[in-house]
């Protein structure tokens, strides 16, 4: 039992993206609304985008930005050493701006989608739109 | 100027989908051009790139000078290239003929279509071309948004047909984005070659097989492989003729060379067909693909459906060619991407013409075309007859070298779905060239035999419809020069 306990606790980041995951999974599959369809895969999207940005993180390391970066030739070149170890790893971050604006994007043209549909049968359910293409 | 062709075939189209859209707005009568000169450079570049590995070999292009695994590059070789020269000229030679349906029905937005239209040939050129694993996810969705806004566009009911695609596109691509992560978090690199050099002395690593399967399963279901297909027929079939003839040669193609290219290049043959060791029950669901794909296009009665089942059985033909595991099964996987995406192209650009001229694609509309449109259904009998896979047209050498290496793996099961598929087509196909043949008017009992004039479709339709048919053929002749010359030097020399 404390192995489980300590499998939750030491990897407990990977328990939150898989949890998200899976009620994102969960709404798009059971769900007959398709807004609320919509809205889970934006969670089943943005459990991917944390799980990103929580590999990057380290503990008691700092944002990378170097205080005495190439803009200060004082103190001599090569004297001063960059510990990777101190930073956290940025590039998972800049990954996800992109994956974000992509989430975005899907969003609306899910949204644009849903707008459309629901122009044409007048209503968002999918049970009654697809009653709706029967009886035609 | 042929240094640059790799950067030139996604730049090019993708600022030419923002002057395009522009465009529009001024005059709507600019945007077919300019979509034509971006779509032909596009594909210049692409063939100029072909001929320069065939000389040089693989082309790294490193993205702005900087040096991978830092920086994105874009990797050529043989097999890209290859797929890289289908795309484009599929994409130019659906773009030509697809003019006149595009003024037809939707006469207000030819500036947004034929932005979205660049733009998608980009993403798609650009997964095809990139070295980069995230880049390639950039693109997909970059491929897959402008797709879900060119099938929207279709009738009544493509817009739900359209969302239930998107819901399923944007799971397989996040689980493709989760399996890079995967691959990331182990080897701390997202370059393709550099990640394959690392992988090697973690292949027993837990994490690697799941990198692996949740990037399969994410491209899977961008490749609508049966059991994951569900989002395909409708989302095909309400679509817009132009759109349907873009995507569906396309995109189920492009999606699966991902998956040979992370099978061969990321992953490497001996990880996916030896340690992982699950060729055998994708090989089997390949089968079920091939086997439900041909049953479920027998039931309709409706011409582009009909052709949307056909695709899905095309791709278990890949999908189980390439997991094959021996050289003769990749190579008809390789070989039936060049030809499934221009037969596929062929009676698709059918499609089009009778919807254009017909105004309809159900069986019942067909009738009397063989007399009222005798080219373009001259063309549907080649395309027919090279999806049923009759030598000398292409359709018969993949099938032949998948069936050749159904047999050196020693599994049967995949062998007689090929050649039930065949059967099957027959039937298919020839059922449809039947409703055809015949007159449509039963109340006229077959008096005016000869006073229905001929209808054919516009002269811009029917030359790229031609050239695709007589392309059929000319690759089916000189398939044995391009298994020599670009094919065995796509597949590593590893797998026998």
């Amino acid at each position: 039992m404390s192995d489980l306990m300590q499998m939750l606790v030491a990897k407990y980041n990977y328990w939150i993206y898989i949890t998200l995951m899976m009620i994102g999974l969960y709404a798009m599959i059971a769900k007959n609304n398709l807004v609320k369809k919509i809205v889970g895969m934006s969670i089943f999207q943005t459990a991917i985008i944390l799980f990103y940005v929580s590999i990057g993180a380290k503990k008691g390391a700092t944002i990378p930005i170097l205080e005495h970066g190439h803009g200060e030739h004082g103190h001599g070149a090569g004297t001063h050493i960059v510990h990777a170890v101190d930073y956290i790893n940025p590039l998972p971050h800049v990954l996800m701006l992109t994956a974000i604006v992509v989430a975005v994007a899907t969003l609306g043209v899910a949204l644009a989608l849903a707008i459309r549909v629901y122009n044409q049968y007048n209503t968002l359910e999918e049970d009654e739109i697809l009653a709706q293409i029967r009886e035609k | 100027m042929s240094q640059q062709y790799p950067a030139l075939l996604v730049v090019v189209p993708l600022l030419s989908a923002l002057i395009i859209s522009g465009a529009g707005w001024v005059n709507k009568r600019l945007c077919f051009p300019i979509a034509v000169v971006a779509l032909g450079v596009a594909a210049y570049s692409c063939i100029g790139l072909l001929l320069r590995v065939l000389n040089e070999g693989v082309i790294v292009y490193k993205l702005g000078g900087w040096d991978p695994p830092m920086g994105i590059a874009y990797y050529v070789d043989h097999l890209n290239g290859l797929v890289l020269s289908v795309v484009s000229v599929v994409a130019f030679l659906n773009l030509i003929a697809s003019k006149k349906s595009i003024e037809q029905e939707f006469p207000d937005k030819m500036g947004p279509f034929y932005a979205l239209y660049v733009l998608m040939v980009a993403g798609l050129l650009g997964i095809v071309v990139t070295g980069d694993a995230f880049n390639l996810y950039v693109l997909l969705e970059i491929a897959a948004l402008t797709g879900y806004g060119l099938l929207a566009m279709g009738e009544e009911r493509a817009p739900l047909a359209t969302l239930n695609y998107l819901y399923m596109g944007t799971i397989g691509a996040s689980f493709y984005l989760l399996g890079v992560g995967y691959l990331y978090i182990i080897t701390g690199s997202l370059n393709m070659v550099d990640i394959a050099g690392i992988l090697p002395s973690l292949y027993q690593s837990k994490a690697v097989l799941g990198a692996f399967i949740i990037c399969m399963v994410g491209v899977w279901l961008k490749m609508a492989f049966f059991p994951l297909h569900a989002w395909l027929p409708n989302a095909y079939t309400y679509a817009p003729s132009a759109a349907s003839s873009l995507i569906a040669p396309l995109v189920t193609k492009v999606m699966i060379y991902v998956m040979i290219r992370l099978m061969l290049t990321v992953f490497t043959p001996e990880f996916a067909f030896n340690i992982v060791a699950v060729s055998e029950p994708i090989v089997w669901l390949a089968v079920i693909a091939i086997v439900m794909g041909a049953i479920l296009a027998l039931a309709e009665r409706n011409l582009k459906k009909m052709l949307a089942y056909i695709v899905i059985a095309e791709v278990g033909y890949m999908v189980g060619g390439a997991w094959l595991g021996n050289r003769a099964g990749m190579t008809g996987a390789i070989l039936h991407i060049v030809n499934d995406a221009l037969m596929t192209l062929c009676v698709f650009l059918v499609a089009g013409n009778i919807v254009y001229k017909a105004k309809g694609y159900a069986f019942d509309d067909l009738k009397g075309l063989v007399r009222k449109m005798p080219f373009t259904m001259g063309a549907f009998v080649i395309g027919a007859l090279s999806i049923i896979g009759v030598p000398p047209t292409c359709g018969f050498f993949s099938k032949w070298y998948l069936i050749s290496g159904a047999i050196q793996a020693g599994h049967y099961g995949f062998m007689v779905a090929l050649l039930f598929s065949s059967l099957v087509s027959v039937v298919l196909f020839f059922r449809v060239i039947e409703i055809c043949y015949y007159e449509p008017f039963g109340d006229h009992h077959g008096h005016d035999h000869h006073s229905e004039p001929m209808d054919e479709a516009p002269i811009t339709m029917l030359v790229p419809l031609l050239i695709v048919a007589a392309g059929l053929i000319l690759v089916g002749l000189y398939t044995s020069d391009i298994i020599n010359h670009i094919i065995e030097f796509a597949i590593p020399k590893g797998l026998v």
